[in-house]
């Protein structure tokens, strides 16, 4: 092997510390050569080998008698019934979305869409959860609003393009994203039973082969990339980012789901992160065996790549599959089909390693098992979460004008409506979606079994940097509770863990008790985790974000017209399933009310009952399935009156007039954002209060709908008095008018 | 009926044209490669939605350089009925089968929501099961559906009833508020709007489905005034 001197200079540069750098030395019985330092780099950075996240997240549920496949796959998989399985993941790409927006955002929607047609699945929707610093941020708000109108820029277009409905999602601002915007984006697909594919090498003397886009410069050291703080420097990092080709995937997508027909394929890995290197040794180590490749048999889009190159590109829209010895040319003839190349690059061996040739001249040599699954694991100390806000709240001012804090919070960048953003969404092709964006959570039927998929994504940094145990747990019980609303069951999810970095053990706490709430909520509430994503050292210049676990959960209902938010008409009875709950002074400094009305952040979030938000579910979900239901809403963001009002903005713009009886101060009956709440209007108020109580769910009618007007009245007090249109007017267009402060003249 | 279906490498709502006209709508459908030169024992031709060879280029610019392109046009010129929708329209109008050009929206943004339509005129092939002046919710999905042509092109559209659909509320800033035209001789339709996504109740609408309607209606009037 090449004898390049491995210099202290060159291990700082890949990110090793000298005790991981010993223990490759160790491993190997020598020093590695610089392909092989570069391919160890990647493979043990924290992005690949989750070596700070995964002692803890081992205590996240996975199983459940409908989880075909949990963590360790490309996704998770589940059984739907009627023959029919669905995959689906979530994963981050943060880092590349604020050097790159565009491009950033468009190749984390490729590369979740890979993800998903390598288990044979064909993707049937995505949805997206963005964060971004305030687009009026005084300092920042310019660089702010280019970030976002690149992200969403981005997943349009390749999303659009490709042919999969953008279907969901939220999109929180919040200083703390100022130099860290977030990313995620989940992707689900449908199969048959027994249709899967794993990312498994078998079988001596099958030819390892290479399909899809040609390998280039770009993205190298993506993975080490996303396992590192941003500094000033980072921009010099604009080569990293990849550059996405929606059409290629496209073309991929066909070529691979028909080539899995001809059953020639014997396993098949996505080139994502950590590109060749990553896809080679992780299927090799899989299937326990080695993995022997040549790359000058690699298409190649530029000349003069080096192995270290080539080994660690990030090029998009490529994949490595084994097919059965003998039976290469019924997989290469579909992927000329599709004007794609497809080379046999090499064969799996019986060794155990992943061996690289340039020209038959051995390069690197290293144990698969290494590579993918002895990566350095560490056990970080942690301490107390990290939390600058205040435990006490300050004097809360009575409001003088409740009809203008809601104005004020609807108009807010997390309340307000999002339609600017997916307006730019096919959210409509391959005539799927029953819900679309824009509701509590999206319902995509499956045409083959007759059958509907509902999906949803929460998080909520504000509760997870108050507590981020509580804040996990809240989000889950959120996220299932959106989907109860619509009918759904809740049956699996998956985890988007965004973090800062885990070396500081403030920062480590935050990400250790984050798991384990939400490990705890999802045993409580049935919905395993199969599988997802970790982003650490989500930091620039040493400011890190709030903890913003992000959770995606899919639900099973019959095919119908969905439940939907808005009130449909008049005189219908407006419902409160599980009662005005309760709060106090601590508990309501994380809402939205103290966020935009009085700026500011202390305190806890709010307490959650998980006994109690289960009833709420069953209730709500047995309302919906019998039809009872006009419209329902989850309580969350805003608290009652902000769902009261979203429930005016559908087409009708039907209001209502409410007459609350409760003892809470007014800010917090209307704003405070206590769970295990939904809001619903039915012409049948008998029924639908039966099943409440029938499941113990506090329940009372408290008003009906009206036309055109929203009223809220306290023991006869007015509280709140507004057109529904005026409502809707500030909260429709605020995003847009953010988006473009240069054009307002008001 | 049996209804013809171009796949193009890139054309994503191929499968959706498919489900309407077998589903929906009742007939037989069939996908034909884009390298076909031939089209077979369709009786129509829909040209679905998508990105053709990713749109590199200009949208539909090289997909009418494609085999089956041909054949599609002898279909037409024989007086085959045409249905392009999205970029289906666009292919039509880069293959010279309809007139204008479609250029980025008004706004620079790709748009998707259900629009209404204004139907214009019933004496075609494609609008008969609708009433002239109803108005139809039917869903937009482009980047470039921004219908523009010179103003003799416009004022001969305009003359010689060929504009089928009219924007209610222009979104895309398309000239004279067009959606939807015929070529000359009345049988290729290119429309922006997708009344495949409009044509099952469980979606919202089936104000789409009338497009597929008529068209079954014309083709029997056709063969029964064959044989």
């Amino acid at each position: 092997m090449s004898a390049t001197t491995i210099t202290p200079d060159l291990i700082a540069q890949h990110q090793f510390s000298g005790e991981e750098y010993a223990r490759i030395v160790a491993t190997l019985g020598r020093e590695p050569t610089l392909t092989e330092l570069g391919i160890f780099s990647v493979m043990w950075s924290e992005h690949c080998s989750y070596k700070s996240s995964r002692l803890h997240l081992k205590k996240l549920p996975t199983r459940s008698p409908r989880v075909l496949q949990g963590p360790g796959e490309n996704a998770g998989v589940i059984d739907i019934g009627g023959g029919y399985a669905i995959a689906f993941k979530i994963e981050s790409h943060n880092h590349p979305s604020f050097i790159e927006p565009f491009q950033g955002a468009a190749t984390g929607v490729g590369g979740i869409l890979r993800d998903i047609f390598t288990m044979g699945a064909r993707p049937i929707a995505v949805m997206n959860a963005l964060r971004f610093g305030p687009l009026d941020d005084p300092v920042h708000g310019k660089r702010n609003r280019r970030i976002l109108e690149g992200v969403v820029g981005g997943i349009a277009h390749y999303g659009n393009c490709f042919g999969v409905p953008t279907v969901g999602g939220e999109c929180v601002f919040e200083p703390a994203y100022n130099g860290n915007p977030l990313v995620n984006v989940f992707a689900l697909g449908v199969f048959r039973h027994g249709e899967v594919f794993y990312a498994r090498a078998s079988g001596v003397g099958n030819p390892v082969i290479y399909v899809g886009a040609k390998t280039g410069r770009d993205g190298i050291h993506g993975a080490s990339m996303a396992s590192a703080e941003f500094s000033e420097e980072s921009k010099q990092k604009r080569p990293n980012v990849q550059v996405g080709d929606p059409f290629m995937e496209k073309l991929l997508l066909e070529a691979c789901l028909e080539a899995m027909k001809t059953g020639a394929i014997v396993g098949i890995q996505d080139m994502g992160a950590a590109g060749l290197t990553c896809s080679t040794c992780e299927m090799g180590s899989r299937g326990g065996t080695g993995i022997e490749i040549d790359l000058q048999y690699v298409p190649q889009r530029e000349t003069g790549m080096s192995p270290y190159e080539i080994m660690l590109s990030e090029s998009q829209e490529r994949m490595l599959l084994v097919a059965e010895k003998g039976r290469e040319q019924e997989v290469f003839a579909v992927f000329r089909k599709w004007g794609l190349d497809a080379v046999t690059i090499g064969q799996v061996t019986g060794d155990g390693l992943l061996r690289v040739k340039d020209h038959g001249r051995v390069v690197a040599e290293i144990p698969n098992r290494v590579l993918a699954d002895e990566a350095p694991l560490y056990d970080r100390p942690y301490t107390r979460p990290f939390r600058r806000a205040p435990l006490e709240a300050p004097p809360i001012p009575a409001s003088t004008d409740l009809t203008r804090d809601l104005w004020t919070v609807l108009a807010s960048g997390d309340v307000c409506s999002k339609r600017w953003i997916w307006r730019q969404y096919d959210y409509m092709v391959r005539t799927n979606t029953l819900a679309g964006p824009g509701g509590d959570a999206a319902i995509v039927r499956i045409k083959e079994t007759g059958t509907s998929v509902a999906m949803a994504l929460d998080g909520n940094g504000r509760f997870c940097y108050l507590d981020p145990r509580q804040g996990a747990r809240l989000i889950v019980a959120e996220c299932c509770r959106n989907l109860s609303v619509v009918g759904a069951e809740p049956v699996a999810a998956t985890n988007n863990l965004n973090f800062g970095n885990p070396e500081r053990p403030e920062i480590m706490a935050q990400l250790v008790a984050a798991i384990e709430g939400m490990g705890e909520a999802c045993a409580f509430f049935e919905t395993p985790i199969t599988g997802g994503n970790v982003s650490l050292y989500n930091e620039t210049l040493g400011e890190g974000i709030f903890p913003s676990p992000v959770v995606g959960i899919v639900g099973l209902l019959p095919a119908g017209a969905p439940v939907t938010v808005d009130f449909k008409q008049p005189e219908r009875a407006v419902i409160l399933l599980g009662g005005y709950g309760d709060c106090d002074a601590v508990r309501f400094g994380g809402t939205q009310y103290v966020k935009a009305v009085l700026k500011d952040l202390w305190g806890l979030p709010p307490e959650l009952d998980m006994a109690r938000e289960k009833r709420l579910h069953t209730a709500a979900r047995e309302i919906a399935r019998a039809g009872l239901a006009d419209s329902a809403h989850d309580l969350s963001d805003g608290g009652l009156a902000v769902a009261l009002a979203e429930a005016c903005f559908g087409p009708s713009q039907t209001g209502a007039a409410i007459d609350l009886d409760a003892d809470l101060r007014p800010e917090f009956l209307l704003f405070h954002e206590g769970p295990s709440r939904v809001l619903i209007s039915t012409a049948d108020p008998e029924r639908a209060l039966a099943i409440a109580r029938a499941h113990q769910v506090e329940a009372c009618v408290i008003g009906r709908t009206q036309t055109g007007r929203l009223t809220i009245r306290l023991r006869g007090e007015t509280l709140v008095d507004a057109e529904t249109a005026r409502l809707y007017a500030a909260w429709d267009r605020a995003l847009e008018r953010a988006l473009h402060p240069e054009h307002e003249t008001t | 009926m049996k209804f013809g279906v171009v796949v193009f490498p890139g054309s994503n709502c191929d499968h959706d044209a498919w489900y309407a006209v077998q589903h929906n709508l009742g007939h037989q459908a069939e996908f034909i490669w884009h390298d076909s030169t031939r089209l077979g024992d369709v009786d129509a031709i829909i040209l679905p939605g998508g990105f053709s060879y990713g749109d590199y280029l200009r949208c539909g610019a090289i997909a009418k350089f494609s085999p089956v392109m041909n054949a599609v046009r002898a279909f037409a010129a024989e007086g085959g009925a045409v249905l392009g929708i999205c970029n289906g329209f666009q292919i039509l109008v880069e293959a010279g089968l309809l007139p204008g050009a479609l250029v980025r929206n008004r706004g620079l943004k790709f748009i998707c929501e259900p629009v209404p339509l204004r139907c214009e005129t019933t004496a075609c092939g494609f609008s008969s099961a609708y009433t002239k002046g109803q108005i139809l919710r039917i869903p937009i999905a482009h980047g470039e559906g921004c219908y523009v042509a010179d103003p003799r092109t416009l004022a001969e559209l305009a003359a010689e009833d060929r504009i089928v659909f009219r924007y209610v509320d222009n979104p895309n800033g398309s000239l004279d508020d067009i959606a939807g035209i015929l070529n000359r001789e009345r049988n290729v339709l290119g429309m922006m709007p997708h009344p495949e996504r409009a044509a099952d109740p469980l979606m919202g609408s089936t104000d789409g489905l009338g497009v597929f309607q008529s068209m079954v209606k014309w083709f029997a009037r056709v063969e029964s005034a064959r044989s």
